[in-house]
Parts: structure tokens; sequence; C-alpha cells
């Protein structure tokens, strides 16, 4: 926003303000206190959980029971340890974390690629391509679960860390499809004829003038797709049924099937603020960031 | 067309293309035809058997009970979801002092990152965090009821009772996701230009009339978006459910379809039947969607005339 635009704004509310100015002076502070006391309120409503979760995750089991609110009476690491360990999250972090990995960078590549085409060129059935893209977008996983499961069985790829990698990458394509092909016809046609005139091929056009020229689009896909992926549960819970490899929402989910006693509270919470922590982190990490160069507009 | 452009066309669609055939578009064609058959899974060979299936789906009492649960939250979330996020938005965006320029909330960035919080978390540790905030003995919720004297909620299972588990299980849903649009209507507020609220307050519009004059109209598009997303949510729920009432509840007041579907695929091989169970979530997903989107138009066209 330029420095004439606030000026302007704030003459033109100068002059609002001579018009009505005692009478929604006293109102205004009470709109301002009651939206502070809504907001407030929400927060705890957001906060108290986490909190407590946290605290939890250093008590007893037995402690837990005892009393929600009560201090631990030591604090130790043990539930971290046992959580990481005993309840397998590290190693079900492991798994996630290279199944996650290695579909984004996957999804990512492919659906850049094929999103820069549709978008430059026109062809036979390139709009056919594109409605079909649409469609996997719009039905739900659920429709297409039980001849998955029968497909990658056929494939051998059942119960495995690359079946699972690519069903994420053939379910999170359409989304990056759909939203990245705005972002390549936004580009102008221009540069890249230019680029093919100066002797580029359809290569280097393609990875050295055009797919940096779209790299906000690709970033902010990449952050949707990276939590749609992490949250994945329907895709691991039917097709991943081995143990071993399991994913960090199916480790936490078994906290849930397992009945009453045979869970371990403690280890539970321990393994919920494992899970919340990095993500939690990486977001008011860049949420700061993000702060000073939105500050401006954040004063409307 | 040159030989290197149907190679390049050939290698960054047709490649990517063929695998989300194989994955996506296949599985989901097949889906209809299986619908169609007594496939159990185990056996190779099936017989068509028409629409069977359907027909036995309108009779099965479980399946429609889980059909009005999803149809309830389809209606219930959305709503409170955007009405609390557009409230909370228009209180961060314009709560502030009305003289001079409309402004925001001073010191408002804490509450809108603190909101965004539970969208950062996976849904089933969300579903697994409230299970033990509703927990009857040892959650916090009736810890704070029973420390303020409600002393009828000292072990009362909010998710084990027909009445409070599907509220109690809509609320969850709801506070994971308040947070996130209310983040999207505070963009969408911000780009409303600030002459059309300097224009209604010349007009004498006060803070109420404000919202629903300006605000409301402006950011419609987001609310049509947001509506349809959290109703093809709600007519899932899969995983929420999986963390607060895996088996469907107390007399099936919380089941979905979607548990009923991966049920009778995977516990009792009925293959064909739940591929019958998926086209109807399909077709409901997509008359969702299309009743939204006439709906939200008609208000449109109303509005316009």
């Amino acid at each position: 926003m330029s420095a004439t635009d606030v000026s302007a704004r704030a003459t033109s509310g100068r002059a609002t303000q001579s018009r009505n100015e005692s009478p929604t002076a006293g109102s205004d502070k009470v709109v301002t206190v009651v939206s502070h006391i809504v907001l407030t309120i929400w927060s705890i409503i957001v906060i108290l959980p986490l909190l407590w979760v946290f605290l939890s995750s250093w008590k007893t089991t037995r402690e837990i029971f005892d009393s929600p609110f009560a201090l631990p009476q030591t604090w130790s690491f043990d539930n971290y340890v046992g959580a990481w360990t005993d309840s397998g999250i590290g190693k079900y972090m492991l798994n996630s974390v290279i199944v996650v990995g290695c579909s984004l960078v996957l999804v990512m590549i492919l659906g850049a690629a094929a999103a820069y085409t549709l978008a430059r060129f026109t062809f036979f059935g390139s709009q056919i391509v594109y409605y079909l893209i649409l469609a996997g977008l719009t039905f739900p996983i659920f429709l297409a679960i039980v001849p998955l499961f029968f497909v990658l069985k056929n494939l051998g790829l059942l119960n495995t860390l690359p079946g699972l990698i690519a069903t994420y990458v053939a379910f999170a394509f359409p989304f990056t499809v759909f939203f990245l092909y705005p972002f390549f016809r936004g580009l102008p046609s221009e540069i890249a004829e230019a680029a093919e005139l100066d002797g580029a091929g359809e290569w280097r056009t393609f990875f050295q003038v055009m797919l940096p020229m779209a790299r906000p689009g690709i970033v902010a896909i990449a952050i949707f797709n990276f939590l749609g992926l992490w949250n994945q549960f329907l895709l691991p819970v039917a097709l991943n049924t081995n143990e071993d490899n399991y994913v960090l929402s199916q480790g936490m989910a078994r906290f849930a099937s397992q009945a009453g006693y045979a869970v371990d509270f403690g280890q539970l919470f321990a393994a919920v603020v494992i899970t919340i922590v990095p993500v939690l982190a990486v977001y008011i990490f860049t949420q700061r960031q993000l702060q000073g160069s939105l500050s401006q507009g954040t004063m409307k | 067309m040159s030989a290197n452009r149907l190679v390049f066309i050939l290698v960054t669609l047709g490649l990517p293309f063929a695998f989300y055939t194989l994955f996506v578009l296949w599985p989901f064609a097949q889906a209809f035809i299986y619908s169609l058959t007594n496939w159990s899974g185990f056996s190779p060979n099936f017989e068509f058997v028409g629409l069977s299936n359907y027909t036995a789906l309108l009779q099965n009492a479980t399946f429609l009970k889980a059909v009005r649960n999803n149809l309830l939250m389809a209606v219930v979330i959305p709503i409170v979801t955007i009405a609390l996020a557009l409230a909370l938005a228009t209180m961060v965006t314009v709560g502030g002092s009305s003289t001079g320029a409309v402004r925001g909330l001073s010191r408002s960035s804490f509450y809108r990152i603190v909101s965004f919080f539970p969208y950062t978390i996976p849904a089933i540790v969300i579903g697994l965090v409230w299970a033990q905030m509703f927990d009857p003995s040892s959650g916090l919720i009736n810890g704070l009821l029973t420390a303020v004297g409600l002393d009828q909620f000292r072990s009362f299972a909010w998710l084990g009772e027909v009445s409070t588990a599907m509220p109690a299980t809509m609320f969850v849903i709801i506070w994971g996701f308040v947070g996130f649009y209310m983040v999207l209507f505070i963009a969408a507020i911000k780009g409303i230009p600030a002459e059309l609220y300097d224009a209604a307050r010349v007009d004498g519009a006060g803070r109420l009339r404000m919202t629903f004059m300006v605000t409301i109209p402006m950011v419609r598009d987001t609310i049509q978006t947001a509506y349809v997303y959290l109703g093809i949510l709600a007519l899932d729920a899969f995983v929420y459910m999986a963390a607060l009432n895996p088996s469907g509840g107390p007399q099936n007041s919380t089941l979905t379809m979607t548990q009923d579907l991966f049920n009778t695929a995977f516990k009792k091989g009925q293959f064909g039947m739940a591929s019958a169970m998926g086209v109807v979530l399909a077709v409901m997903t997509l008359l969702f969607a299309a009743i939204v989107f006439v709906v939200i138009r008609a208000i449109k066209g109303k509005d316009n005339r």
C-alpha cells in the first residue's frame, strides 16, 4: 500500500469522524472490549486442551486418573522415551517422513510438469485430460478405496511403503495440477516463445525459464500437499496394515482402538505432544517472519 | 507439431496421466462396476446382481442411520463453523475504534495465530486429544464442571450418551476448523475496499448493518467455498470418528457412512455392497455441492435485482 493511499484514507476517515463524533465514542469502546473478550475466550478454548495435554504428558497414568489438574510429582522424560520406543512413535514418524517426503517431491515434479503442458499447449484431447483430472478431485477417495486395494494387491504393492507412496502421489496429483494450472496459464507465453527463439529446447524452457517463475504457486501448493499427506488417514489404514510400515497417523489411531486399560495414557499424551510440536513450531516460526511484511496490511 | 514437442508432452503429461489413470480413475470406474455385483472379494468369481445392492441399502437400517447422521453433520458443521469464523474475523478486522478509518483490533495478530493452531494438528490427533478431554473420570471437561459445583457431571460420558455423543463430536470438528476459516475470512475482508465501509458509515450504517450489507455480500464467494469444503468433510468425518467413537457410538448415534463402508469392505468382505455405499456417498457429495451452488446463486440473484 502506498503512502498517499494511507494518507488519503486518513483524511477521508477524519471527514467522517467530524460527522458522528461523540455518539459513537461510547459504544465504540464497548464493541472493542466485547471483541477482545470474545476473542480471548475463543483463544482459551483453543489453547486450554493443548496446555492440558502438555501438562498430562509429564504425569504417570496413575496421576492422570487421580486428577486432571494436579501437577506431576516428578518431572521425568519417561513418557516421552516410552512413547518414542515402546509405542513406536519414533518408527512411525520415520515412516511418515519417508512416505510424505518421497510423495511430495514426486507429486510436485509430476504435477508441475503436467500443469505446465496443459496450460501451454492445446492439442487433441487436452480438454478431456483436464476434465478427467478435475473429476479425480471431485469424487471422494472412499469411492475408490475397495478397487484400489485390489489394484495394489495385484501389483504386489499392498502393505508396502512404495505402494503407499504411489497412492499418495496419485491422489495428490489432481489437486496439484488443478491449482498450478492457473499459475502457468498466467505466465505470458511470449516469454516461453522468446526462450525458444534463443535456442532453448522444450526442456530448458520449462526447467530454467517457466518453472522458476511459478515458484510462489509451487511453494503454496507444496505446503498444502504436505499438510494433506501428513494428515492422510484413510489410505494408510486401508492399504498399509503391516504394523512395521505404519505411518504416524496410524500409530496414533492405535491408542484409540486399544481398549481402556491397555492404553498407557502418559505415553498417549507424550505421543500427542511429539506429533504436534514440530509442525506447530514451523508454523509459529514462519508466522513471525510473515508478520513484518503483513503488518502494513493488518491496520486496515 | 514437432517430434521434440510430442516427446515433451508425452513425458510431462502422458506419463503422469497414465499413472493417475491406473491409481485413481480406474479404481473410481471399477467401483461403479463392483457396486452391481455380489463380489465378496476372496472368491475370484462374482455375479452381476443389478441394482439389488442399492435396494438392500435402502432397507438397511444401520446404513440409513449413518446417512441421517452424515446429513445432520453436513448441515450443522458448516453453518456453525462459518458463522463463528465470520464473527471472529469481523471482530478482528473491524472491531477497533470506528472514529477515523475502519480498523482492526489492536494486538489482534495474537488471536489470529492462536486460532490457527488446530489446523496444524493432524485430525486423528485432534480426535485423540478431545477423546481425553471428554473422558468421564479423568477428562478436563468434567474436571472443570465438577470444580465449579456441577456434580452431575462427575463421571458423565459425553461420548457415551446418545443425547450428547453427536453434539460433542460435531464440536470437535468445528473446533478444528474455525481458526482456518477465520484466517481465510480475515484475508477476504481485508480485500474489501475501505471506501465501501466509509461510504456505509457516511450513510449512517452501524456495525451490525455494515457486517450484513458490506462484509457478507463481499465475501460470499469465500463462504460458498467454505460451505462446500466443510460439507464434504462432514459427509466423510471418518478420521474423527476413528478417534472419538471407532465403533459408531452409543446406538450408532455417531456412525457415519464412511465407517459403515469401511467395515462392510474390510471387516465383512462384502466388496460389492461396500462399492455401492461408495457410489451413494459420491452421489451425495456431488448433490451437496450442486445444492450449495444453486442456493447461493439464487440468493445472489435476488440481491442483484
